[in-house]
């Protein structure tokens, strides 16, 4: 549980620890619980601030764990971690959270439930409460549903009510476990929308999702977990690197069209079947590499290949997801 | 219901205003933009990452600063990038002008959140019910002492002291309510304060908050303790007021056969509120205990009833007299001490000795177990 010093050659060692570098550090972070079974095995983790960090895995990989340890729930049997540069104790007033789904007192409205959990936070101060909870109710779009009893809300809106609570205070750390999770496509728009706002004032924002989609669209950095361990880490553009874009031609002329690639450098040139298509159309792909697939089109052109189709296949953050953790969700032991 | 979840948030729709001049245009051409795909930076693989330390990373945070507005269209949305090459530059500023120690704690956030405790707590029906029935036992009580009294004299003990004197019901009312009732919606909310924040869920958001865990337990058990007093002066007015109206006022005999003024006994049912209140507290210590063990409050509860009525069990088990003064229960009547001319203070003390005695013991065993719980509900 001690905080992390961070080393002085390090490229933010010149700002005290916390000032800059990283929102969240951890250094081999584990938690073994009692039977053996190991949640969460040396994680090393470092969360940039000002980043949206989408933090990625099948169900049962680790993640809730690592964030109930950063949070202070769960106490790690082994490794340490900082949590805006200083333990969770000192840092939560700072960090908004919102961890496995929501959870408040059913026969209180949304208002009072976000009253309680004001008032369990000591530095949050009372003269300003009512102020800062109607703002985060209207940041929510729960303004209407206020006086409500929570018993009587909707699944999205006690998502909304748990984002609303995340955002009681001036926080420069959002720890977000599933937010979309029972929210109707229009919600999980907004959620995103919220999240970018809410990036854009430099607060950062650590997002857990299994929505890789979701993840590739709001996030800089992503980490993928699997098995209690860290599979990837990096900045989106990174994790993506590593599988490379295709263009894919659709074509009558296939060998000619493959030759013209071949011609213009392209690697990996493939010539596909298309299913349920004109016998005589065929699909030829390549490595895109450097190439501007327009250039491409007009070689193709200048050289008599005929062009039904042309597609530039972008790797998603799923293959790259599902190449590193596996096909299929199945939950991890 | 649905019209707070169709109209859209007002902060969304500004900030969308705000940024529709940069997102609109790009959006639309992103998937047209490929030529930077490739300037990706390379330097952070997939995989390399997952075995450096918190040193090395930032490395990969500043390439990232670098390459954020070339970054792969078809990933991040040019809107995106430029918004987050954008907010780059603005970060440093709330770094630096940030103060350097965490927000200040406030003085009386302690008491706010006790204030919270109690809202939670008083406005809870379940709860308010359980005082209401508290109420109307010594209603009943009276009632049935006064059509069993009203026809002849011949009565003996405790029935005739009560029918003799308005204020005698409030300590009948106690020897009744003292064994087993007070006990249990005492039990009930001291064993639901931990374990029902676990098992709701809620627990989890308030260490998150952060309440501090030593702060919520003092917070629970004084939350508890103030129940208790509650429901014994509930238990009180409301034979007081049921005594006054059915029973003749005046001056009260005592156990011991003297005669006290009415004030005086009046002084008397405080002094036995303030002992019943006390018993009651550190029954709830104990049942705070169990409610630190479990994520189900039923179990909580159950247990300590369990234990209070296992004690009264042993008590009546002539053989093991030598074990009772350890019993809690067994000091729940000593009340009665408050009935002796003059006041048997000693036996009073004793017991309030004993009552802290449980109230250290369970305080410790409820501290040892929630500081150091993993919170996995």
């Amino acid at each position: 549980m001690t905080a992390v010093t961070h080393e002085a050659g390090a490229p933010f060692g010149a700002a005290p620890p916390g000032a800059g570098g990283e929102a969240i550090v951890t250094r081999g972070l584990t938690k073994r619980f009692r039977g053996g079974q190991v949640a969460v095995d040396a994680l090393d983790l470092a969360v940039p601030r000002g980043s949206v960090f989408g933090f990625l895995g099948p169900n049962g990989s680790g993640k809730t764990t690592t964030i109930r340890m950063l949070l202070g729930l769960v106490a790690p049997t082994a490794g340490e971690f900082s949590v805006l540069g200083t333990r969770p104790a000192e840092a939560l007033p700072r960090v908004g959270a919102l961890v496995e789904g929501p959870a408040f007192y059913p026969y209180l409205s949304g208002e009072a439930n976000l009253r309680r959990f004001d008032a369990a936070d000591p530095t949050a101060s009372r003269g300003t409460a009512a102020r800062r909870i109607a703002e985060a109710l209207e940041r929510v779009g729960l303004t209407a549903a206020a006086g409500k009893r929570y018993r009587n809300y909707s699944l999205g809106m006690r998502q909304r009510l748990a984002i609303a609570a995340a955002l009681l205070g001036p926080r420069e750390l959002l720890i977000l476990d599933e937010p979309t999770n029972g929210l109707d496509p229009q919600g999980t728009r907004e959620v995103r929308t919220l999240v970018k706002e809410i990036a854009s004032d430099g607060t950062t924002v650590f997002v857990s999702s299994h929505l890789l989609a979701e993840v590739e669209q709001m996030c800089t950095h992503a980490a993928i977990m699997r098995a209690g361990r860290l599979v990837a880490h990096g900045t989106i553009a990174s994790l993506n690197a590593g599988t490379a874009a295709r263009v894919r031609v659709e074509t009558p002329d296939a060998p000619g069209a493959a030759q013209v690639l071949r011609g213009l450098g392209l690697a990996d040139v493939r010539v596909e079947e298309i299913d349920g298509a004109d016998a005589r159309a065929r699909l030829v792909s390549a490595e895109l590499g450097g190439h501007a697939p327009e250039r491409l089109n007009a070689a193709l052109v200048e050289q008599g290949v005929a062009v039904r189709g042309l597609a530039v296949a972008r790797p998603s953050l799923e293959d790259v997801f599902v190449r590193l953790t596996g096909e299929g969700f199945d939950v991890d032991g | 219901m649905s019209t707070a979840e169709d109209t859209p948030p007002t902060g969304t729709a500004t900030a969308t205003a705000q940024t529709t001049p940069e997102t609109t245009a790009p959006e639309t051409t992103a998937p047209e933009t490929t030529a930077p795909e490739t300037t990706a930076p390379e330097t952070t693989k997939p995989g390399m990452t997952a075995s450096r330390g918190g040193g090395t990373a930032p490395g990969g945070g500043a390439t990232v600063v670098a390459a954020g507005p070339r970054r792969a269209p078809g990933l991040v949305s040019v809107a995106e990038t430029r918004s987050t090459a954008e907010r780059r530059p603005v970060e440093p500023a709330p770094a630096a002008g940030r103060p350097p120690a965490a927000p200040q704690r406030r003085a009386g956030a302690f008491w706010r959140l006790l204030g919270s405790e109690l809202a939670l707590t008083f406005r809870r029906p379940r709860n308010l019910l359980m005082l209401a029935v508290l109420a109307v036992v010594p209603v009943v009580v009276g009632i049935g002492l006064r059509l069993v009294g009203a026809p002849d004299d011949d009565l003996s003990g405790m029935i005739a002291a009560v029918a003799g004197n308005s204020l005698m019901l409030t300590f009948a009312a106690f020897s009744f309510l003292v064994l087993l009732l007070m006990p249990v919606t005492v039990s009930v909310v001291a064993g639901d304060a931990l374990a029902g924040e676990a098992g709701g869920g809620t627990l989890r958001y308030l260490l998150a908050a952060p309440a501090g865990r030593t702060r919520l337990l003092a917070v629970k058990y004084l939350n508890a303790a103030v129940y208790a007093y509650a429901a014994t002066a509930v238990v009180a007015l409301s034979a007081l007021v049921t005594g006054l109206v059915l029973f003749p006022a005046g001056p009260v005999t005592l156990l011991s056969g003297t005669t006290i003024t009415m004030a005086e006994g009046l002084l008397r049912i405080a002094l036995a509120v303030g002992y019943v209140g006390a018993a009651m507290s550190a029954l709830a210590a104990v049942a705070l205990a169990m409610s630190a063990f479990t994520e189900v409050s039923i179990g909580a509860i159950a247990a300590t009833v369990v234990l209070v009525v296992l004690c009264q069990v042993l008590r009546a088990v002539p053989a093991l007299d030598a074990v009772a003064p350890y019993l809690l229960p067994t000091w729940f009547m000593k009340f009665d001490a408050v009935l002796r001319s003059p006041v048997d203070w000693a036996a009073l003390g004793e017991g309030l000795r004993a009552f802290g005695a449980y109230v250290v013991l369970f305080g410790s065993i409820a501290w040892a177990r929630f500081s150091g719980k993993d919170i996995t509900s």
